[in-house]
């Protein structure tokens, strides 16, 4: 093969590695806002308390991966699910903006609470063997294989749980009018509870595999990520949950081109500027309408 | 006496002393009526009379004061999903279809604690009888049907929640007069089959004909009840509601 395609090829591998990442955590957002029509703010925090809890199973306890991801994923979607309860149920009622203040603090709780528990950074422990492969002079590592065939992996079966199975029928029915669902003989707390748990839970497999490929955390780590995943899920369609996988391997790629031809600092500059654009083109993002009632 | 003993044996749902209360509004003011397994008791009142309250109360979706019986069970507090499973099916005002599922997911959506399969497919097929064009539709988006279709579709769901008790509101709301006939067909036939009906219309003429028993509301008061017959035959009701 040319160098050039070669190139090519390594860049898009990392840029799916990228956007992985950013998917799963996009994947929480757009969750969020279909049922509740709510910005989640909080939820870069909790892909932050899954790197923490990452660290914490490998480092104290000396877990191996599998446990790890499987005891973070429990743990970041029993906080999501008490986040819910506690901060955000008794404000349903209230102006969506209270709501959103609400987010912000419990992003800030998280942070201040997990800063005031330890010195700062973390080194997290090497969870899993990286062998890197060289497939026709594009360099495959094993984290990565690991982290985009997990992801997908998840995005599927999320997938399915949203399309075919009766609890996801029931959130789509909630994201389209919560207030007749009940007389479905659905409870509805339940459902927005279930919602919580499955997008925290995604986002702590996030803050895992992040540890994995980047393995220093500490408490801020989720603010700029957390405001990137926001970002894919309003340019895929905020609310729609193809789109936000769509959006988040748009910016994975964005990035990583960037930085294959500019200086790194203008990442984030240009990565934001095209995505604007994007919405500005397409103001409901890549895969949402307007929705069409009849009345 | 002894008339009144037999009706109580009868009586499906009691309401006694119904009271709702919106921020500021007092949308109903300690109403009290009955009905018994088998009737068809219309509604019937001017816009804001508190029709829809009603009806938003015994299926639990609004708060209240008051008791409501249902099968001599008391539904205060009791959480509406739950109200569904006790047996009261409500088809909500205004086309109440989820427009981004399809008309098969829509109809499912209302099996959510049925476990009787044989049933359910029985249930479907009586939809079907009813609804043919439901059934060429099946995997439409419940969104891109016509508003006709859409009230049977929302029909259809309450009739696979399985109630016992079925709220209907406002049914013929913005039909073809051809349509309304229909649907006012159907509301006899599903209280032919078991079914206890309390239907709200603005159509007072059709409701009053199909009605075994009815109560006119004036702001969130009953001022009359009678029968069906007794009510089309009164020339208060003629002058207000039958617009002769
Ligand atoms: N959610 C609410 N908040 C505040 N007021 C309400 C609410 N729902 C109803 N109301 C008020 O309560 C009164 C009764 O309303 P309701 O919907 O029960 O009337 P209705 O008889 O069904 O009228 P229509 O024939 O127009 O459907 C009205 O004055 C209405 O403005
Ligand atoms: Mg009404």
């Amino acid at each position: 093969m040319s160098e050039g395609i070669i190139y090519w090829l390594q860049q898009a591998l990392n840029a799916f590695q990228l956007g992985s990442i950013y998917a799963l955590i996009a994947l929480g957002y757009t969750m969020v806002y279909g049922i509740l029509t709510m910005i989640n703010f909080a939820h870069g925090d909790v892909f932050m308390i899954g790197a923490f809890f990452c660290f914490l199973l490998s480092s104290l306890l000396g877990l191996s991966f599998i446990p790890t991801l499987l005891l973070t994923m429990l743990g970041t979607a029993l906080l999501g699910v008490m986040i819910e309860r506690l901060a955000y149920k008794p404000l349903r009622q209230a102006p969506k903006v209270s709501a959103i203040i609400t987010a912000l603090g419990v992003g800030m709780f998280l942070e201040n609470f997990t800063l005031a528990l330890a010195p700062y950074p973390k080194q997290v422990p090497l969870l899993l063997e990286n062998v890197t492969w060289d497939v026709y002079g594009i360099s495959i590592s094993s984290i990565q294989i690991v982290i985009i065939s997990l992801s997908l992996l998840l995005m599927l079966l999320l997938d399915y749980i949203v399309q075919r199975t009766s609890i996801g029928m029931a959130m789509r029915a909630i994201s389209w009018d919560k207030t007749i669902v009940p007389l479905m003989g659905i409870p509805v707390d339940l459902i927005i509870s279930i919602t919580f748990a499955i997008g925290a839970g995604l986002a702590g497999a996030a803050g895992t595999m992040y540890a994995l490929a980047y393995p220093v955390i500490d408490p801020y780590m989720g603010v700029m990520v957390g405001w990137k995943a926001f970002i894919c899920a309003v340019v895929g369609g905020i609310g729609n949950i193809r789109g936000a996988m769509i959006g988040a391997f748009i910016l994975g790629t964005v990035e990583i081109m960037v930085v294959a031809f500019l200086p790194s600092t203008f990442r984030d500059f240009v990565a934001f500027t095209l995505l604007m654009l994007l919405i500005m083109i397409r103001p409901y993002g890549i895969l949402g309408k307007p929705r069409i009632q009849k009345v | 006496m002894s008339k009144a003993v037999i009706e109580n044996s009868n009586i499906l749902l009691e309401v006694c002393n119904l009271e709702v209360q919106y921020d500021a509004i007092k949308a109903l003011h300690g109403l009290s009526f009955t009905i018994s397994k088998g009737e068809i008791v219309t509604l019937i009142g001017a816009n804001g009379a508190g029709k829809s309250s009603i009806l938003r109360a015994i299926s639990g979706l609004t708060a209240f004061s008051g008791d409501i019986f249902f099968e001599g069970q008391n539904l205060q507090s009791v959480p509406a999903h739950k109200i569904v499973r006790l047996g009261i099916a409500h088809v909500p005002e205004g086309r109440g279809v989820f427009g981004n599922l399809t008309v098969n997911e829509n109809l499912q959506l209302a099996t959510w604690q049925r476990k009787d399969k044989a049933e359910i497919n029985a249930d479907y097929d009586r939809i079907f009888t009813l609804f043919p064009k439901l059934k060429i539709r099946l995997n439409q988006l419940a969104g891109t049907l016509s508003g006709g279709e859409q009230q049977m579709l929302v029909v259809g769901r309450a009739i696979m929640s399985r109630g016992r008790l079925l709220l209907l509101d406002e049914p013929s709301m913005g039909l073809a007069p051809k349509l309304v006939q229909e649907i006012f067909h159907i509301i006899k036939d599903i209280n032919n089959t078991g079914t206890t009906i309390l239907l709200v219309e603005q159509n007072a003429n059709m409701a009053l004909q199909i009605a075994s028993r009815a109560y006119v509301l004036e702001t969130g008061r009953i001022v009359l009840a009678g029968t069906g017959l007794e009510l089309l035959g009164s020339p208060r009701i003629k002058s207000a509601y039958l617009g002769s």
